[in-house]
């Protein structure tokens, strides 16, 4: 059964609206109530033949006529239904258009509207970092990349291509640079000089910044310029040490630089041979920090660099030694957020004490389990792309490394937890918040000596006083220097031996 | 090295530390990529051969510049004969045609004479025998909507100058009931009758007495600035085309056997179809989009196409190879009672206006258009804008008044689309679903997301070890 209707219709001479807008219309007073079906629309050929499909009879039209064709329930008012006509006519103008432009969505887009000297920070999840870091190598920029978990031949294809167009690649895995005064990723904000850092090692450069700033207060003229990220795997066979030599390039050119300093993580032979050979060669005076097995330590190179510009280094501040018993086992425990801060300590901890346990090992028979604690001095890097999958680096979520804390501070065998805590752009606003309750709580039952290497500067946003505070009223040691902190632990345990 | 501007892309706690030590920041709306892509993109992202390539083929592309130089029957120019259909789209087989295609196909039948009723061309397709079906792509042709070309249709024949290189497309029909719309009554045919016995003898006339052949790009790039995308809108240019071919169409027409009546008939039809310059439009796209073919390396979409059952896209690098995945409906306006439920799926190789960057890419510089969806102006704008982002290089001619002048956004890279899950943004008309219906609406589309993903796979396939 249909239910019965009437049409309505009229013709409105000198009426005139876009085709889209009546079409528009049309639908607009479809939706209005009693209406079965609505045609707006100029009365040409083709619109009247669609109207006369619809089976309405219209006579007499040009086609400068509008045409307001209606089928109403019978009962339904044809004055509502040309309200809805007239409404849907009226222009709407919105007020409130959405005019913003929306953001950018690939870093190529983000590039195109910027500044042509513009650099790019990639810190994506690493599936996706090298699609990121192509697009600003193919802008002719610089790229940051914070992203861990790339693979490494990912890696050597995007240095290479960045050699091929002078462009610098900063990681991937690069934690910290400083250009020309700006901090990118995790980096201290130091006092401005002649000194320029190519850094293949996030913390190693962190250290390195907070002791020459803090030798900067007493020695005039000491401070940084630029310090730039290559990336932990750089120096490796795989890379070759292709970011690096691009950086020294860099820095050799910059006429405001007077000194240069390489540091890394322990690099491979053959690329650390060539490196020492290269930068002979360059006008600039080179100090190579690459850390290893008799190699200096990170402490011994900034000391180094301070000879070279004339200065007698200071004493590296220690604050909280009254809090230091003597060692409560046999056992050094080291629980890192800087990767190179523990493998510095590993090379020195390993030479005094033996063999040294961890998730990245000095060699592959002193790997670590899934457990991270053993019968065996251990040392931890918390930062490690395997313990960072799926979750934040803990110099922003500390979770894991306090759990730890306390694992090993209930642990009878262990003597000594050396830890880091590193300050700066990027990392936690109030970190030693977060550590000193753990310090704390593990120093409840046992006067476990803990000593810490707190990286900073007084110019970073977390306030360097105030952390150190924070950290000896929980009982810990503190110092600045990572290597002197691994002294003390070393002294400590090697003394519970006696 | 200076004090940078720094763009970053992931964590926003760096981009306000950076921000934090005033300097500019420009944040990236980053989000994951589509599904499964992150291996694929990221290989092809270290392709070497691929920076350049893309780079050639976007070059290759925007150098072309389309002369209209003759228009011919299919049988001559394509040598097109009798029971060779093309069709818009990747190839199909009749047993999984739509409507519309059905329609066209039907109607291209009988106007050859395979058949006397087109009804009876059901059974002849079915068969499969003296008929064959080829897309328009594969013979360097185009086809609005269905696309249906058969030997006795005339062409437009646009050429490349510097290379000789040549594409072709049929005669506008109008709006409405019209083949290409899987219309086939005998209104229908007798139009397409006095197309091939009048329209297209008198063009050729005109154009061969053209002194100075029309520069068909010139004409794209004028009619952008008129409120033409010149996929949905083709006012503008189709009053330029009118101006162009006008003097000679009278001086030639009747040396060529014409009357005046004829001449008249010619100038009404054309004058009165807003569409008539759409296929001008979409063969010099193509014949741009061809020059940017076959670039080893080069993630630029050279096509893409509809049949009405399937949408495809052929790649630089990947040849004459399709990706092709389900065609979606548009969403739109609809002409008279029909419905979103009348529609048969999208249609047509007139996306090749996308593809080279106008259509729906343009919309900002035609923003009646954007209302088919009820949009608004602004939407209009971001319309443009967002397909920048999926886009590789920016067309120096075409230019797009309101927004300052930038050119139209073209190029479109696989990869980005990818990474943004943005889809390119096609306007098109609707045909209906059932063969014979015609046009039922016109709206917005795009393509079905899946395809960008299997062209990735392709391309990365691809890359040197």
């Amino acid at each position: 059964m249909t239910t019965p209707t009437k049409d309505h219709v009229e013709l409105r001479s000198g009426a005139y609206a876009d085709s889209v807008t009546l079409l528009q219309v049309s639908r607009a007073v479809q939706t209005t109530p009693g209406v079965v079906a609505a045609q707006v629309a100029m009365a040409t050929g083709l619109n009247l033949e669609v109207l006369e499909g619809m089976g309405f009879d219209i006579h007499g039209s040009s086609p400068n006529d509008m045409v307001v064709a209606l089928r109403l329930d019978a009962d339904a008012d044809v004055s509502a239904a040309l309200a809805a006509v007239d409404a849907a006519l009226t222009p709407t103008r919105p007020t409130g258009g959405d005019t913003t432009i929306a953001p950018p969505r690939t870093t190529g887009s983000a590039l195109r509207r910027s500044a042509p000297d513009a650099i790019a920070l990639v810190s994506v999840p690493g599936a996706s970092a090298t699609v990121e870091a192509m697009d600003a190598l193919e802008a002719g920029r610089d790229v940051m990349v914070f992203s861990d978990n790339v693979p490494v031949a990912e890696e050597v294809a995007l240095k290479r291509y960045a050699a091929s167009r002078g462009g610098l690649v900063m990681g991937p895995d690069c934690g910290t640079a400083v250009v020309d005064g700006v901090g990118l990723g995790f980096a201290n904000t130091v006092r401005p000089g002649r000194i320029g850092i190519v850094a293949a090692s996030g913390t190693g450069c962190q250290q390195l910044l907070a002791l020459l700033h803090h030798a900067g207060e007493t020695a005039e003229g000491v401070g940084v310029r630029h310090a730039l990220g290559v990336g932990g795997r750089d120096l490796s066979s795989a890379v070759g040490g292709l970011a690096t030599r691009e950086a020294l390039r860099r820095l050799d050119a910059d006429p405001d630089v007077d000194l240069v300093v390489v540091v890394s993580k322990p690099p491979a032979p053959e690329v650390a041979e060539a490196l020492t050979k290269e930068t002979g060669a360059l006008g600039t005076p080179v100090e190579l920090g690459l850390l290893g097995r008799g190699q200096r330590d990170l402490t011994a190179v900034a000391e180094a660099v301070l000879e070279r510009l004339g200065h007698t280094p200071p004493e590296w501040p220690v604050h909280g030694a009254d809090n230091t018993g003597p060692a409560t086992g046999p056992l050094l425990r080291g629980l890192f957020v800087g990767g190179t801060l523990c493998d510095e300590s590993m090379l020195m901890a390993s030479a005094a004490l033996g063999p040294v346990r961890s998730n990245i090992p000095l060699s592959d028979d002193l790997a670590l389990g899934d457990d991270l604690l053993v019968d065996d001095h251990t040392m931890v890097d918390f930062g490690d792309d395997a313990l960072t999958q799926g979750r934040a680096h803990p110099m922003i979520d500390p979770t894991l490394r306090n759990e730890q804390l306390a694992r090993a501070a209930a642990d009878p065998a262990t003597g000594v937890i050396l830890l880091d805590l590193v300050l700066g752009h990027g990392a936690e606003p109030d970190p030693a918040t977060l550590l000193a309750p753990a310090i704390a709580a593990a120093r409840k039952d046992r006067q476990v000596p803990v000593v810490v290497s707190l990286v900073g500067t007084d110019l970073d946003p977390q306030g360097l006083d105030a952390q150190r505070a924070a950290l000896v009223a929980a009982g810990a040691e503190v110092h600045l220097s990572n290597a002197s902190a691994t002294r003390r632990a070393i002294q400590l345990i090697e003394g519970a031996a006696r | 090295m200076s004090q940078p501007t720094v763009v970053t892309v992931g964590a926003d706690m760096f981009a306000d530390s950076v921000a934090g030590q005033a300097v500019d920041v420009e944040r990236v709306d980053w989000r994951p990529p589509m599904p499964g892509t992150e291996a694929d993109l990221a290989r092809v992202a270290i392709d070497p051969r691929r920076p350049d390539a893309n780079r050639r083929a976007v070059e290759a592309m925007l150098g072309v510049t389309a002369h209209l130089v003759d228009v011919a029957p299919a049988s001559e120019v394509l040598g097109l004969e009798k029971g060779q259909f093309l069709h818009a789209g990747p190839p199909i087989e009749w047993a999984r045609t739509s409507g519309p295609l059905r329609g066209a196909l039907m109607g291209g039948a009988a106007l050859e004479g395979l058949v006397d009723d087109p009804e009876d061309a059901a059974a002849l397709f079915e068969s499969g025998s003296s008929v064959s079906l080829e897309p328009c792509h594969h013979r360097s042709a185009v086809g609005p909507m269905a696309g249906v070309v058969t030997p006795s249709m005339w062409m437009w024949v646009l050429e490349d100058r510097a290379t000789g290189r040549r594409t072709y497309c049929s005669l506008n029909e109008g709006l409405g009931k019209v083949l290409r719309y899987g219309a086939y009554s005998p209104e229908v045919l007798t139009r397409l009758r006095w197309m091939g016995d009048v329209l297209g003898p008198l063009l050729q006339a005109a154009v061969r007495g053209t002194e100075e052949a029309t520069d068909v790009t010139g004409i794209l790039t004028q009619m952008l600035q008129m409120g033409d995308e010149a996929h949905n809108r083709n006012r503008a240019g189709t009053l330029m085309l009118l101006r162009d071919l006008s003097p000679a169409m009278v001086s030639s027409g009747s040396d060529a056997g014409f009357d005046s009546k004829d001449v008249a008939d010619v100038l009404r039809f054309v004058g009165g179809n807003d569409h008539f310059f759409l296929n001008l439009a979409m063969p010099a796209c193509k014949l741009a989009l061809d020059a940017g073919r076959d670039v080893p390396g080069s993630t630029m979409v050279v096509a893409m196409a509809r049949n009405g059952t399937d949408f495809g896209i052929q790649v630089s690098s990947t040849g004459d190879e399709w990706f092709t995945g389900p065609a979606q409906v548009a969403e739109g306006l609809f002409l008279g009672d029909y419905g979103p439920d009348d529609a048969n799926a999208d249609i047509g190789d007139s996306a090749i206006t996308e593809t080279a960057g106008i259509g729906g890419f343009a919309m900002a510089t035609a923003p009646a258009i954007v209302r088919l969806v009820g949009g608004t102006v602004p939407d209009a704008l971001a319309t443009t804008r967002r397909m920048h982002e999926i886009t590789l290089a920016e067309n120096p001619r075409w230019s797009v008044p309101v927004l300052e002048f930038m050119g139209t956004p073209t190029g479109i890279d696989v990869t980005k689309v990818c990474r943004t899950a943005i889809l390119p943004q096609i306007n098109t008309g609707m045909a209906g679903k059932v063969a014979g219906v015609g046009q039922v609406g016109a709206g917005l589309v795009t393509p079905p997301a899946e395809i960008f993903p299997k062209a990735l796979a392709a391309l990365a396939a691809q890359v040197p070890a």
